[in-house]
């Protein structure tokens, strides 16, 4: 699976430094270069980004009541500071690690590495399926677009997107022909409920 | 270290190439390389068949180092006439060798399910495999690679630019993926065991050669057929 990456830092030059080092690994593949933060929730939803590197400059103080909303719309993603100047430790504590700007070409591809093994471990936890994900789970069986399912529930197509993620992080099946089957043995739905 | 770098050139023993990794065995037919070689170099057997050296080894070094990614400046002095044969090769094999025979072995899992299960599988390979037909078959080789051969010919044809090449691979990897998820984690556990454990071996190793097929797409033929796109007025 190639891990899809964001890059958002003011600088230019600093930006394509970095895209430049990722973009040699053979599994990461830098799939947009942002210089703000306008529409990022969309833009990671548009590019279906798993890791996003963020100058925490870029959000000066407020950056809690930017990220805590945003990582609960994109359960699955990883956050990455990229730390291009002198930071108070707290700025940094709501990422899942740090890039330095002095950091080496080796010690950059050695960390990212890491940051996407840390991801795959951290998903062990709660497997089982919540009732809502079910729920979402027996529409998609049942041939469901993501909008009709959001207006059948009455939720926001981002949080059927985020439902969809974890449905296929905890049963490991991502297509939809593979989750009707995994429905139909699991009993969720009935083979005279198919179209 | 040094020593894996050295493998990789043009003045290695095609035999050492091979003892290093099994897996390069497979690139030789998609290659039109025949067996016999004895002890020729890489680009001594390379010139016999006809094939480009550069293009060899830097698909070579696809299948066998997982953190390789080719070099796009190096590219522009690579010889791409292999490339098209080898790609359509690569198909055929996927088509007319590495389907049928997933297929032989689901179809007894399939009928070892018996009716409650049986059929849902059944339709769940079909509808897969007509995706994997739509992709490699009805696009790939009857769209995408008549437009590069027309630009190879320096005729520039309106119906259809490189940018939309859709990257369906991901898809058809996808599907198999899950596919051994519902062989060995969904499916009731009593039903031909040791089959499918045959068979899941078989669909990693096939989508392990996917992916690195897609990667050749994405990272030698997309940027290929580009600079041929901006090489014409």
């Amino acid at each position: 699976m190639r891990n899809r990456v964001i890059i958002c830092e003011a600088s230019e030059i600093v930006a394509n430094g970095l895209a430049e080092v990722i973009d040699s690994m053979a599994q990461f593949d830098v799939v947009a270069r942002l210089d703000n933060l306008d529409r990022l929730s969309e833009r990671i939803t548009a590019t279906d980004a798993n890791l996003l590197v963020i100058d925490p400059t870029l959000l000066g103080f407020q950056y809690k009541e930017f990220l805590t909303p945003l990582a609960k719309e994109h359960p699955g993603i990883t956050f990455i500071a990229l730390a291009t100047t002198c930071l108070d430790h707290s700025m940094l504590a709501p990422y899942n690690g740090v890039i330095e700007l002095y950091d080496t070409r080796s010690k950059i591809i050695s960390k990212m590495n890491e940051f996407v093994q840390s991801e795959t471990t951290k998903k062990v936890d709660d497997v089982e399926l919540s009732k809502r994900e079910i729920d979402v789970l027996v529409a998609v069986a049942k041939g469901m677009m993501n909008k009709e399912i959001a207006d059948q529930m009455n939720i926001s197509i981002h949080t059927v997107i985020s439902h969809r993620k974890n449905i296929t992080r905890k049963t490991g099946i991502k297509s939809v022909s593979g989750l009707t089957v995994y429905a139909l043995l699991n009993n969720l739905i009935d083979e005279s409920e198919l179209i | 270290m040094a020593k894996k770098k050295d493998l990789f050139s043009k003045t290695a023993k095609l035999a050492e190439l091979i003892a290093g990794d099994r897996r390069l065995l497979q690139l030789l037919p998609r290659f039109g390389i025949a067996l016999g070689f004895g002890d020729r170099s890489v680009e001594e057997v390379c010139l016999m068949n006809n094939v480009s050296t550069e293009l060899f080894l830097t698909i070579c070094e696809i299948y066998s180092d997982d953190a390789y990614k080719p070099v796009q400046h190096a590219l522009h002095h690579t010889d791409m006439s292999s490339l098209l044969p080898y790609l359509k090769a690569s198909h055929r094999y996927y088509l007319g060798e590495r389907f049928p025979h997933l297929e032989e072995h689901l179809q007894r899992i399939i009928e070892a399910c018996g009716p409650k299960y049986g059929p849902m599988l059944r339709h769940f390979y079909d509808e897969y495999k007509r995706e994997v037909m739509r992709h490699i078959q009805y696009y790939e080789e009857e769209v995408v690679f008549p437009y590069i051969e027309a630009l190879r010919n320096g005729q520039r044809p309106d119906t259809y630019q490189i940018k939309e090449f859709r990257h369906n691979h991901t898809n058809i990897q996808d599907v198999l993926d899950d596919m051994m998820n519902i062989l060995l984690k969904y499916l009731p556990g009593d039903i031909l065991p040791k089959e499918r454990i045959e068979i899941s071996l078989d669909i990693m190793e096939l989508s392990d050669d996917l992916n690195r097929h897609s990667l050749i797409e994405d990272h030698i033929l997309i940027p290929y057929v580009e600079s041929l796109e901006n090489a014409l007025p």
